[in-house]
Formats: structure tokens, C-alpha cells, sequence
């Protein structure tokens, strides 16, 4: 044994598959680990339709309501903020919602109020930039960081603005319109939250 | 009697040198052979410092978990009881909560030395990074441990730093949950960030100290004068052939460092004492209210130590339908100065002997890091109404003066960049041996 000569080309092909066996196993090894970080089955498994009676929110009120933990804003606008939506269009990022936002409301959605029903807005109370509540400021006043407020929403986190169809404005970090989520009128004064008028989630 | 002391004392060490001859060198690298240059000033005490927190984080932590209960349902209630109902607990927590926030006075200040004195220039790009990379692990500790509470700034808090990665394009969105464990921060990511932030991040902390100090002794200290004394005169009255201008870092420097100990632990006693909460800059007011998943805080901004890289998020808006230019920003604003040695091509390390440019544009940068501060405090939106009247458009000149910081930030790099490689800068000639040299 000791006087043979050192088969280098053997040595090299021994030593590389050594060590892809042993990569491949020690990623093998990880994918447990990796896995064990994403949302378990209890967490997957909260998340059933709301339903909510819409009978007590006057016009110009906001009502928040949580589905799978996330609060969804309902609102009755006003004719007053309802006849200022289309004055921001120019002001506005995305004021079709068919651009960068064209993901963010389902297609019954899609339109100038964001709505089923014009007065009533249904929205994901989630700012598009990283995630906060924004404040609802449904009065059209002067308000320190927009002279020329027409009412909407205003993110406490990092400043972004909203209007009262929860389109962002423009020059804000957050890019796109808040989320409409999927949902249905059950009757005149019931909105089921979470499912669509098919029953679609 | 002391003879027996003596005796017994002797014959351990002799008996531990037997089995383990290789103590006795390593403590004398490090310490009474390590020689440091003779000049250091009050800019070198920040190193030290930074280790003394870290013991005072690392023993107040185990202490604190022996109370705390990491989970949604417990995590707040059982902070109240340390703070109420635990012997000493209150103390033991704003040793801890106190000592977040030094932690990055001392580092902030430390790192600013090393901007000042040039100490992240060749030989010591190793060190720089090392310091650079325990820097970022000391944020996402300190991050981890802020989301313990469990407060409505904890939960908050929470959500925004982790939907940072939902910025990055396709990914975000599962990785947000990846990281989360659930749809929202929810009992599997507190679960997960306790044990990161006692178990995982400290080993990684200590280990990265380690090596840090390791790197830093293999090429010695820098110093006020940014002049290497080991390229200087030889001998010195320990040893004739070590640098003439240094000295054994123990014990003239352990005794050094002690008087700073002193000063400091002073100051942090008089806050852990009589102003805990610091203003609501070390502890917030609105996490003394539970998590609320539904409610954001009116006045949500980071503990002061991040709000200068939170400014920068908030200071640049979204372009072409994403995000994730503010989040690019405040990182880049951290992958720069991991750059340093690189950025800065200058041969003048001290800033005593650099150009005029570099003066001015280190003083602009540090003004702009704490204007940036202004900003991610909510300091303008009530300095602006004072200044300028109430009827003013707050957050338009809020914009217009955080742009402006933000450009300088990272102006800085730029202009140091294109200053010390196009070779504009005119320094002055560096003297051959430390200033003070006998």
C-alpha cells in the first residue's frame, strides 16, 4: 500500500463528491429548520367570513371590524366626500386603479368609488407601505400636512395620505391604493366580509 | 499565613501552566504585551464602554428571562410583574431598557472616532467590517428585543420593520410571512424573536467581538495622530524591540479605561435612577398600552437610535408602483458605510492632518445624521410650527428639509469618493512619530 503512487484524478473525485453529498445534505437538513417559520396550521386555518349590519354607521362614520385579523374599514361616505373623489384624480398616483394598483380590489371593485355601493367603502385598513393602520380624517378641513384636505386617510407611520376611496396620493412612500378585500352585500343593510357574491374567498 | 495563600496560588498556576501552556501567551498578547500607542484620548474610551454594556445587557437579560413569559397572551402582563411584583425587578429591567439605548451612544460615538481618525483605513478594513457587521446584528438585537413587551409600539413596531422585506419585488410578500409565522405578528413571531434575541444573536454578537478585538490586535491601534507606531522608533522600557510610542495596553490603559467605567456608570445610574424612560426616548409612552393588532399608536416612530434610517424611509417616495426605493435608501445608507475603506482613498488617516474638505464634509455628514434624527422623532413636526407660525404646511417643508438631509448623507460618500480619488484633497504633512512622544 504505502509504495503505490497517489492516483491524484481518483483523490480529486473522491474529495468533490464527498463534499456535494455532504452539501446536499446539510440543505436537506435546513429545509426543516427553514420551514418550522412559516405560518403553522392554526395560524393558516383562522379566517372565516365577517358579517356586519351596517344599519347604525350615519354618513361620514367609519366602523372597523377585524377579519383574519386584519381591520377592515367600512365606511358610509357622505355626498360631500363622495362629490371630492373625482377632484383628486390629478393628485392621485393611480386614481383608475388599472395601473399599479390593478391587483389591490377585485373587479366589481375596479371603478371610480372603489365600491359596490357608492356610499359604502369596504377596505383592508392596511397602508401599502409597510403595513400600519392609517388614521381616518373624514373632515374636509385645513389639516397641517395638506392645506387643501378633502378627506381620507392619513398613515401615522410614515406620513403617506389616502383619499376617502383610499387611493394614495402622490409624493408619499407608500405605492399603491389600499386593498379592497373580497366581499358582498347579504342584503340593504348586511355586508359579509371575505367572501364574494359567487362565494368566492 | 499569606505564605500559605501565596504558596497554594502559585502551585495552582503552575499546575494549570503544566496542562495549558498556552494562557499565560495569549493573556499577554492581549493585555500586558499588547502595546497600544501612547496618545489615546477621550475618543478611545467608546470601545471599552461597548463591552461593559454588553456584560450589563448580557446579565440583566438572563436575569429578565427568569420572569418574562414569551407569548402573545403573556408577554405584557409578565413585563408589569418584573416591574411590580419581582424584587428588584424594576432595576434589573432599566439596567436592561437603559442600556439598549447607551449601548448605541457608545457605538454611535465609537464610530464616529473611527470616521474622525481615519481607523477604518488600511491596515484595519478587517476591524471596520467586523465593527461594521456587530453593528448590524447589535440593530436586529435590539430591534428583537423592542417586540418583547409586547406593548402597541412592540406589536407595531413589529409590523412595519418586517414588512421591510414585503418592499422586495415577487418574494415579499411570502417572506413577510416566512418571518412572521403568521399573517400578522402574532404569538410565532414573538415566540421566534425571544429565542433570537437571547440565544442566536448574542453568540453571533460575542463571536463577532471576538474576532473584532483579534483583527484589531494583529494590526495594533490607531490612534488621534493616524500615525502607525509600529513603522516608528523601536524600544521602549518593556521591551527593546516594540514601538517606542506604545504602551502595555495593561496596565496603563485597563486604568485608563477604568476612570471612563466610572464617569459612565455615573451617568447611567443617574438615568436608571431618576429618568428611566428618558423623555419617552429610551422607553415610549405607547408601549405601556397592550398590543392592539387594530389600532396604530397616534405617534409611531422607532426608539432614537434607528430614526435617522427611518427618516430616510420615509423621506423618499415610492416610484413606479413599489416601495422599495425608501427601504433600498436606508440600507444603502448602511452598505455605505461598510464601504468606507474603499469610498475613501485619502493616504491621511487623522483628520488633524486631512484637508479641508473632509472637515467640512464630516461635519455636514454628522449634521445630517442628527437632522435625519429630527425627523424620525417627530422633532420637526413641532419644530417647523414654532419657527415658522401655525398656518405652515408642515409636512411639505417637513419633505423639503428631509430631502436635503438625506442628500447629504449620502452626498458624503460621493464627494469623499471623487475628493481623495481625483486627488483634490490637499492634506497636511503627517508628523513622524505621535505628537507626544517624549
Amino acid at each position: 500500500m504505502a509504495n503505490e503512487v497517489v492516483d491524484q484524478g481518483r483523490r480529486r473525485f473522491l474529495t468533490t463528491t464527498t463534499a456535494v453529498v455532504g452539501g446536499v445534505g446539510v440543505v436537506a437538513a435546513a429545509v426543516p429548520f427553514i420551514k418550522s417559520w412559516e405560518p403553522s396550521a392554526k395560524a393558516k386555518a383562522a379566517g372565516a367570513p365577517v358579517t356586519q349590519s351596517l344599519k347604525k354607521i350615519e354618513p361620514g362614520q367609519q366602523l372597523i371590524v377585524a377579519w383574519r385579523s386584519l381591520p377592515v374599514f367600512i365606511v358610509n361616505r357622505s355626498p360631500a366626500q363622495l362629490a371630492a373623489l373625482p377632484k383628486q384624480d390629478g393628485r392621485l398616483v393611480d386614481p383608475g386603479s388599472d395601473g399599479a394598483s390593478a391587483d389591490q380590489q377585485p373587479k366589481y371593485a375596479q371603478n371610480a368609488t372603489r365600491s359596490i355601493k357608492p356610499e359604502w367603502l369596504v377596505m383592508i385598513g392596511i397602508c401599502t407601505h409597510l403595513g400600519c393602520v392609517p388614521d381616518y380624517v373624514g373632515e374636509m378641513k385645513a389639516e397641517p400636512f395638506d392645506p387643501n384636505w378633502q378627506g381620507g386617510y392619513y398613515c401615522p407611520c410614515h406620513h403617506s395620505r389616502y383619499d376617502m376611496a383610499g387611493r394614495v396620493y402622490q409624493g408619499v412612500p407608500a405605492p399603491k391604493n389600499m386593498a379592497i378585500p373580497p366581499y358582498h352585500f347579504v342584503d340593504d343593510a348586511t355586508v359579509q366580509i371575505g367572501v364574494d357574491a359567487e362565494g368566492n374567498a | 499565613m499569606a505564605n500559605v495563600f501565596s504558596n497554594a496560588f502559585s502551585s495552582l498556576g503552575e499546575w494549570v501552566n503544566e496542562r495549558a501552556p498556552g494562557l499565560m501567551p495569549v493573556y499577554r498578547k492581549h493585555m500586558t504585551e499588547y502595546y497600544a500607542p501612547k496618545n489615546f484620548n477621550l475618543w478611545y474610551y467608546f470601545g471599552s464602554l461597548a463591552l461593559l454594556v454588553l456584560v450589563n445587557q448580557i446579565v440583566t437579560g438572563i436575569f429578565l428571562t427568569m420572569n418574562y413569559d414569551p407569548s402573545a397572551s403573556g408577554a405584557f402582563d409578565s413585563v408589569q410583574y418584573i416591574m411590580r411584583d419581582v424584587e428588584w425587578g424594576w432595576l434589573i429591567r432599566y439596567m436592561h431598557t437603559t442600556g439598549a439605548s447607551l449601548f448605541f451612544v457608545v457605538v454611535y460615538l465609537h464610530m464616529f472616532r473611527g470616521l474622525m481618525y481615519g481607523s477604518y483605513q488600511k491596515p484595519r478594513e478587517l476591524v471596520w467590517l467586523l465593527g461594521m457587521l456587530i453593528f448590524l446584528v447589535l440593530m436586529a438585537e435590539a430591534f428583537m428585543g423592542y417586540v418583547l413587551p409586547w406593548g402597541n409600539m412592540s406589536f407595531w413596531g413589529a409590523k412595519v420593520i418586517v414588512s421591510l422585506f414585503g418592499t422586495i419585488p415577487v418574494i415579499g410578500k411570502d417572506l413577510v410571512e416566512w418571518i412572521m409565522g403568521d399573517y400578522l405578528p402574532a404569538d410565532a413571531t414573538l415566540n421566534r424573536f425571544f429565542a433570537l434575541h437571547v440565544i442566536a444573536l448574542p453568540l453571533v454578537l460575542l463571536l463577532l467581538v471576538v474576532l473584532h478585538l483579534a483583527a484589531l490586535h494583529e494590526v495594533g491601534s490607531n490612534n488621534p495622530d493616524g500615525v502607525d507606531v509600529k513603522h516608528g522608533p523601536k524600544g521602549n522600557r518593556w521591551d527593546p524591540t516594540k514601538p517606542a510610542d506604545g504602551i502595555p495596553f495593561h496596565p496603563y490603559y485597563t486604568v485608563k479605561d477604568l476612570v471612563g467605567v466610572g464617569l459612565f456608570l455615573a451617568i447611567a445610574a443617574f438615568i436608571i435612577f431618576f429618568q428611566p424612560t428618558f423623555g419617552g426616548w429610551f422607553l415610549e409612552h405607547d408601549n405601556s398600552v397592550p398590543a392592539n393588532n387594530l389600532v396604530t399608536p397616534a405617534q409611531i416612530k422607532p426608539v432614537w437610535y434607528f430614526t435617522a434610517f427611518y427618516a430616510i424611509v420615509r423621506m423618499i417616495p415610492s416610484a413606479l408602483g413599489t416601495a422599495v426605493w425608501g427601504v433600498l435608501g436606508m440600507f444603502g445608507a448602511i452598505v455605505l458605510l461598510f464601504l468606507m475603506p474603499w469610498i475613501d482613498g485619502g493616504k491621511v488617516k487623522s483628520i488633524r492632518y486631512r484637508g479641508t474638505g473632509y472637515k467640512v464634509a464630516l461635519g455636514l455628514f454628522v449634521l445630517a445624521f442628527f437632522g435625519l434624527v429630527l425627523i424620525g422623532t417627530d422633532s420637526t413636526a413641532e419644530l417647523i410650527p414654532m419657527l415658522f407660525g401655525a398656518g405652515v404646511d408642515v409636512t411639505s417643508l417637513e419633505n423639503l428639509f428631509g430631502r436635503v438631509m438625506v442628500l447629504i448623507y449620502f452626498g458624503f460618500f460621493v464627494f469623499l469618493w471623487l475628493y481623495t480619488h481625483l486627488g483634490w484633497e490637499k492634506t497636511k504633512p503627517v508628523p513622524e512619530r505621535v505628537t507626544t512622544h517624549d
